[in-house]
């Protein structure tokens, strides 16, 4: 597995210790909140409603089982014996007091992990498809290329102040599972002609003013990649707007200035450019790519998998909805669900963690992963060992088969958490997932992606959800905005808004009316509830949602 | 005419604990039923004015609107509700130790 060295052990220590020395000074008094607070920022410490919150980074969500662990270790010593798992692809623990934090952060150094958030508007993270090294479906691993973007920006004197934050995500492969639409910059690994290259997109995000980024470069050569990305990233730094905070993602500069205008200034400026970049950047990309080699695959039966699938309906029903196609014959991509029913999405105890660290180190060539859709992935798992796997699973409460079903809910942390929050999102989803799960609905109903913000931020990707719900505040209640036919995928689109919001107690019979006139109106069981969405549209699914609106207007 | 002065609490956050805390008449609780009810608006802001300068106990002191039930302070706004009870998926924060009712 790569040994991701942004940050070397020294370098640790010595940021853990100027840290500990801060907290310090901060309970002292030495230091007022008002100075402390950027220092807490920079280092994953974040205050939130009922306690304080640390955010330890996972960079591409990729981890190992001694990493794991000592999350889990973490969990158990300074938190109440569980952790979040976010859409950012990290894990965030609710519950640190404020003098053990050094210690966490010091535990966290023990397998090279740590929780410094890249802060200020420079390029940030670079986020890549969970599924990366693993799916059957790609053309080339992401991780080399996002870790070559990431070491080229990083420090880059001419974007250190830039308009905004900027961030780019990178998926090898068609089906599009890193969200590339929605961010600053996407990229997606192509091939014209035997020849390998980019499919460049610009202008995507999601927060307070959703877009869906829009094709720059259909295809960009690979070796061609950073001089175009460099000058993208230099006419956002001339155009983007400085007035305005809400007005400076380059989302707004290509809408303001129009993707052609835009796209001709790119040209110019790369055309100019160019000639600097003479191949150092490809010699690194190989070196990169060295380390991210895959493990070795082994071949073997398939005999017990075969068995256990014919014999077991528990198993086969978890290996047809959590398995994906992997590209090493007689390998599967194990996707774990932390979407128990009724349970918190995201929420992993301490002992389900290592069970899924020792999982990971016997079966998966001690490799793991986290989806920004709030699971656990095991990316390399040979189906000979899958009835293993799965056994020990259930055994852990962690054999949930509803990948990509309607209860594999995204919510974010909401009001029962977050300080920013207009309403909650976790009791939305846990009452949900509960529903659906009694209704013994969930399998007919298919592939549905619902998720659940509880401000305009949009951490929990609502406007990307094929049924999007959104908290506010209305007049001191909490309220919910249902939005419709939204995808974060392929075919990305911001979700409609279906009409006036609900209240805590109508969301559940609302979207009942939805998957219910769903059911209704596809075509066969084939047709997913997006399908049936984008052929019919918005209104027989507002009809179904506000069937009072129809008898007032008869 | 001006709007009359609605009950109010000074709250914040711990600075060790994280959690939510309510200004006294002489120093802090972690229950908003011992909280000072404030009802006087001049008194208010200086009891905020002393609360934000205990940098050394709180973190982000602010005025926090109340029901005053015969002296005792209740949650308005149901952020103040969950400020004062806990996370609504776990039993944890305030809820922890509060006994049942
Ligand atoms: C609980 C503390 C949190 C706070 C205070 C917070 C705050 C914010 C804010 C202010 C933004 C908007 C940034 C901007 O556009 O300028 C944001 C964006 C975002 N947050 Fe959070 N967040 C929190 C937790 C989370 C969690 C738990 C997740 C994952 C489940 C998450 C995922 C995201 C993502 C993916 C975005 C980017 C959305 C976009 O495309 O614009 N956040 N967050
Ligand atoms: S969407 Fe809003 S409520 Fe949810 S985590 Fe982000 S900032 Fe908090």
């Amino acid at each position: 597995m790569y040994n991701y060295s942004e940050f070397d052990t020294a370098f640790l220590a010595e940021r853990n210790a100027q840290f500990r020395a801060q907290v310090e000074r901060r309970i002292s008094g030495a230091l007022t909140e008002d100075e402390f607070k950027p220092l807490r920022l920079m280092n994953g410490l974040y205050l939130q409603l009922h306690a304080y919150m640390l955010r330890v980074a996972i960079p591409y969500g990729t981890l190992n089982s001694a990493q794991m662990n000592v999350l889990a270790d973490i969990a158990d010593k300074w938190d109440k014996g569980y952790g979040h798992f976010t859409t950012r692809q990290n894990i965030q623990y609710n519950w640190p007091k404020l003098r053990d934090v050094p210690d966490m952060l010091d535990a966290l150094a023990s397998v090279g992990m740590h929780a410094i958030q890249t802060s200020g508007n420079t390029i940030r993270n670079v986020t890549a498809d969970h599924f990366a090294g693993a799916a059957a479906d790609e053309i080339a691993d992401p991780r080399p290329v996002a870790e070559l973007i990431r070491q080229w920006s990083t420090d880059h004197p001419e974007f250190q102040f830039l308009p905004r934050k900027f961030k780019v995500a990178v998926t090898g492969s068609e089906n599009d599972r890193a969200v590339i639409r929605a961010h600053d910059i996407g990229l997606r690994i192509v091939e014209q002609n035997g020849e390998r290259g980019f499919e460049v997109i610009v202008g995507g995000g999601l927060g307070r003013t959703p877009m869906i980024g829009k094709v720059l470069r259909s295809f960009l050569p690979q070796a061609d990649l950073l001089p175009y990305l460099e000058a993208i990233v230099s006419v956002y730094n001339l155009l983007g707007r400085r007035d305005n905070k809400y007005k400076a993602r380059i989302k707004i500069t290509v809408h303001e200035n129009g993707l052609d205008d835009i796209r001709a200034r790119v040209e110019e400026r790369f055309a100019l450019i160019r000639p600097q970049f003479q191949g150092v950047d490809q010699q690194m990309l190989r070196k990169i790519e060295a380390d991210f080699a895959a493990p070795a695959f082994k071949s073997a039966p398939l005999d017990s998998y075969t068995q256990a699938y014919g014999a077991d309906p528990l198993f086969r029903s978890w290996a047809d909805t959590n398995l994906s196609n992997h590209r090493a014959d007689g390998y599967a991509i194990v996707s774990i669900s932390i979407k128990a029913h009724g349970q918190t999405p995201g929420d992993a105890t301490s002992d389900q963690m290592r069970v899924m660290a020792d999982l990971a180190k016997t079966y998966g060539h001690d490799e793991l992963r986290i989806s920004h859709e709030q699971n656990v992935i095991l990316p390399h798992v040979h189906r000979s060992d899958l009835p293993n796997v799965h056994a020990a699973l259930r055994a852990a409460g962690l054999a949930t088969a509803n990948i990509g079903l309607i209860s594999d809910i995204i919510a974010c942390p909401g009001m029962d958490y977050c300080a920013l929050a207009t309403a909650r999102s976790i009791p939305i989803a846990q009452d949900i997932a509960t529903h659906f799960d009694a209704l013994k609905l969930e399998h007919d109903i298919g592939p549905l992606k619902i998720k659940i913000s509880g401000c305009i931020n949009a951490c929990g990707h609502h406007h990307v959800g094929h049924i999007g719900i959104l908290g506010l505040d209305r007049a001191g209640v909490e309220n919910y905005q249902i939005t419709l036919g939204g995808d974060g995928a392929a075919d990305a689109q911001i979700g409609e808004r279906a009409g006036p919001g609900f209240a805590a107690d109508e969301v559940i019979p609302a979207i009942e009316r939805i998957v219910m006139a769903y059911l209704d109106l596809r075509s066969d069981r084939l047709e997913t509830f997006l399908q049936t969405y984008r052929r019919l549209g918005l209104a027989p699914f507002k009809a179904a949602l506000y069937p009072q609106a129809q008898v007032n207007a008869a | 005419m001006a709007k009359p002065f609605s009950a109010k609490v000074v709250t914040a956050n711990d600075l060790l604990e994280g959690d939510v805390i309510y200004q006294t008449a002489d120093g802090w609780t972690r229950d908003l039923a011992q909280a000072e009810v404030l009802t006087d608006e001049a008194d208010a802001d200086i009891r905020l004015i002393d609360a934000s300068q205990q940098h050394s106990r709180v973190v982000g002191a602010y005025l926090a609107d109340i029901a005053n039930i015969n002296g005792t302070p209740s949650p308005v706004h149901f952020r103040e509700d969950f400020r004062a009870t806990g996370p609504s998926n776990y039993r944890h924060g305030k809820q922890e130790t509060q006994q049942d009712v």
